[in-house]
């Protein structure tokens, strides 16, 4: 009794992480670009994007990792779209996102039907991301197969990169220089530019950035917890991510809490209709974005955005 | 005072109606241009021929009359959503949540069509009003949140967009309402549809009056419904509303600058939450219809339909009016009904499509990228 009710949390937070770690990824990217003052709602696009070229990548080459990579670049590619238009010409920025939004589920899309035969899924990858324990050790070495243990930590290396990427924003943002100049371009971009910080180049990084992470975010679904592109994969997941961002009051600490939270959903979600418990899983999958009201309703006084957000910052006007 | 602050600082509400007041039709229509110059170029690079692509589009639009009707429906629901936006969009806000309305809107249109039994003129008024109703309220919220909290409007819709979705899935796997298995909700009562002649379709009469009739039989092989005239309708409404009433002059104010407005003794709050019921109300009409003069039921979505995410690119190259709107719809309906041909014809990817209506916002939102690809053409 109590041992199987042990392997079923092991179960919950396994499926939790494996849930939330495309949404960790995404929300970093989020936490990067909007910290640098650009609103970016087409992180769902780009992380469709993403989760194509990652699927494409790994099926092609039969390597996960090269799916990763391309999914980096493609994500960071759309992303150079919107810092063109953000950063050089002054666009609105949430219209850009739209605008991302339509390219990039059309251009993952357009390109899936012209390499898998005019099918608007990938065909299954040969090798999914590796689960590291079992290949440092050998499987079941490491912990006993299915016991706790082993339904919490063997899981995929996307989940293990996420968390060391939180951390790792977190040190870059907080810790050293470059961060301190993203952040100062987001609270107050005319004082940085009196510094001489480069606004444009600061801002044209993250942004990138925020791409090339949702492109991850995107191969985190496609390569790792699935292991195929489908045109219905990502249906959202970027908009939750973005969600999760706020949540987490634009740190990446905060995001992490959130995406757990939206990823544990998911995982409660998905135990319960393994027991066949009969909770209909539409009503559990509004959880997080109800939350994310309640949450937004209960505390936005005391959530502070960047001071700079969405502000269109033009160097000849301030100079 | 302070949250009025804080919103600007979120979003940045002035960017968005300098936006709003520098786009002009010029713009527009270059903005239009350059995506079918860059659908051309994508198309170059997959390796079709784009002439003949452009080609297929227009052949899938204007060769025969029952795809002109096609266009037409195609079109409806677009517009009014496009509507809804452009009306949330010209008092001050962003609504994103023309999708979630949407969708609330179709779920009830679909239950009142299909539990009531009434009439056939009162079905469908009734069925109208309560999806409008509830769509207004959905909308409604998002004003509310915002109103009252500070809640930014665009990061609520979203939230609620996908509540909706899964609200209506849900909706479809109760018994007495969707068909078990088949993710499908029963069709509504003939008395809430809005369908033209579509009892008398399927008599004898009607099977052999479309087939002797060339053109006003091809058209009636297409869903034709009474939905268009309901979008013109809305459309010089939402002009009427909006230039002619103090009401429209009250939330525009608010729109243009909330400060000054309050000063001249406008309730601030009580105007955005009104603007995004009007806003609510209007993208539900939008579902209502579609579901009473097409579908006639709603199905289990796996993913957004995107009317309401169309509705935001038809708005935006609408230029946020009425006239606009339904000029911009019937492009857009055109290039969604007439890109899915471009498949058949030369076996190129409809999502062409997609590609060229972003390309078209992303410089619609660019006008200093316009402006300066003029200037150089004077230079020269």
């Amino acid at each position: 009794m109590m041992e199987a009710l042990i392997k079923d949390i092991g179960f919950i937070i396994g499926t939790t992480l494996m849930y939330s770690t495309p949404l960790i990824f995404t929300s970093l990217g989020g936490v990067i670009t909007e910290r640098s003052g650009v609103v970016n709602i087409g992180l769902e696009g780009m992380m469709c994007f993403g989760a194509f070229a990652g699927a494409a990548g790994a099926y092609f080459s039969q390597d996960p990792w090269i799916g990763f990579a391309c999914a980096a670049i493609a994500g960071g590619l759309l992303a150079l779209l919107h810092a063109i238009a953000c950063v050089s010409f002054a666009a609105e920025q949430i219209v850009s996102g739209i605008a991302i939004n339509f390219m990039g589920t059309g251009a993952a899309l357009f390109i899936s039907r012209m390499l898998f035969d005019g099918a608007t899924q990938t065909l299954t990858i040969p090798n999914k991301m590796p689960l590291p324990l079992n290949f440092l050790f050998g499987e079941g070495k490491m912990f006993a197969s299915s016991g706790f243990m082993d339904l919490v930590f063997n899981r995929f290396a996307t989940v293990y990169i996420a968390f060391l990427m939180v951390f790792l924003i977190w040190f870059i943002l907080y810790k050293t220089k470059i961060g301190m100049r993203v952040r100062a371009v987001g609270e107050n971009p005319e004082a940085a530019n009196t510094l001489g910080i480069s606004v444009v180049k600061i801002r044209y990084g993250a942004v990138i950035m925020s791409g090339v992470f949702a492109g991850l975010g995107g191969a985190a679904m496609s390569i790792a917890v699935v292991s195929r592109f489908s045109n219905t994969l990502i249906s959202g997941h970027g908009f939750i991510a973005l969600a999760a961002m706020i949540f987490g009051k634009w740190k990446p600490q905060g995001a992490l809490v959130a995406c757990l939270l939206f990823g544990g959903a998911k995982g409660v979600e998905i135990f319960l209709g393994a027991k066949g418990v009969p909770v209909p899983g539409d009503i559990l999958a509004i959880l997080p974005y109800v939350l994310t009201i309640v949450v937004l309703v209960g505390v936005v006084g005391k959530t502070t955005p960047p001071g700079a957000i969405g502000k269109i910052f033009d160097k000849g006007e301030s100079a | 005072m302070k949250k009025d602050a804080r919103l600007k600082k979120r979003f940045n509400i002035r960017g968005i109606k300098d936006f709003l007041l520098s786009g002009s039709l010029g713009v527009t229509l270059i903005s239009v241009f350059l995506g079918f110059m860059v659908g051309a170029i994508v198309l170059l690079i997959a390796g079709f021929n784009p002439v003949e692509g452009y080609f297929a589009i227009l052949k899938g639009i204007f060769s025969k009359p029952k795809y002109m009707s096609y266009v037409v429906i195609y079109s409806t629901p677009l517009i009014i959503t496009g509507l809804s936006v452009a009306f949330a969009m010209r008092t001050g806000l962003f609504n994103i949540g023309a999708e979630g309305q949407y969708i609330v809107g179709a779920m009830v249109a679909a239950m009142a069509g299909y539990y009531f039994h009434l009439p056939m003129v009162l079905h469908i008024i009734v069925c109208i009003f309560l999806a409008a109703l509830a769509a207004a309220a959905w909308g409604g919220l998002a004003g509310f949140i915002k109103a009252k909290f500070g809640v930014h409007e665009v990061i609520s819709t979203i939230m609620l967009n996908w509540t909706a979705l899964y609200l209506s899935n849900w909706a479809v796997t109760l018994k007495s309402f969707g068909k078990q298995g088949t993710g499908k909700s029963f069709a509504i009562q003939e008395t809430a549809r809005i369908d033209l002649f579509g009892q008398w379709k399927i008599t004898e009469a009607g099977i052999d009056f479309i087939r002797s009739h060339k053109v006003l039989g091809d058209i009636l092989k297409s869903p034709v419904n009474l939905g268009i005239l309901a979008a013109f309708l809305l459309a010089f409404l939402m002009w009427y509303t909006l230039n002619k009433t103090t009401l429209g002059y009250q939330l525009r104010a608010v729109g243009y600058n909330p400060n000054a407005a309050e000063y001249g003794g406008i309730n601030v709050n009580r105007s955005i939450v009104t603007s995004m019921c009007i806003a609510g109300g209007l993208a539900g009409t939008a579902g209502a219809l579609q579901i009473m003069g097409v579908s006639h039921r709603i199905a289990k979505l796996a993913t957004m339909e995107g009317y309401g995410f169309d509705g935001i690119a038809v708005s935006l190259i609408g230029n946020n009016t009425g006239i606009g709107s339904v000029l911009a719809g019937f492009l857009f309906g055109s290039l969604k009904y007439g890109g899915s041909k471009i498949q058949d014809a030369i076996d190129a990817p409809t999502e062409v499509i997609n590609i060229m209506v972003g390309t078209i916002i992303l410089f619609v939102a660019m006008p200093k990228l316009i402006k300066l690809i003029f200037s150089f053409k004077k230079g020269k």
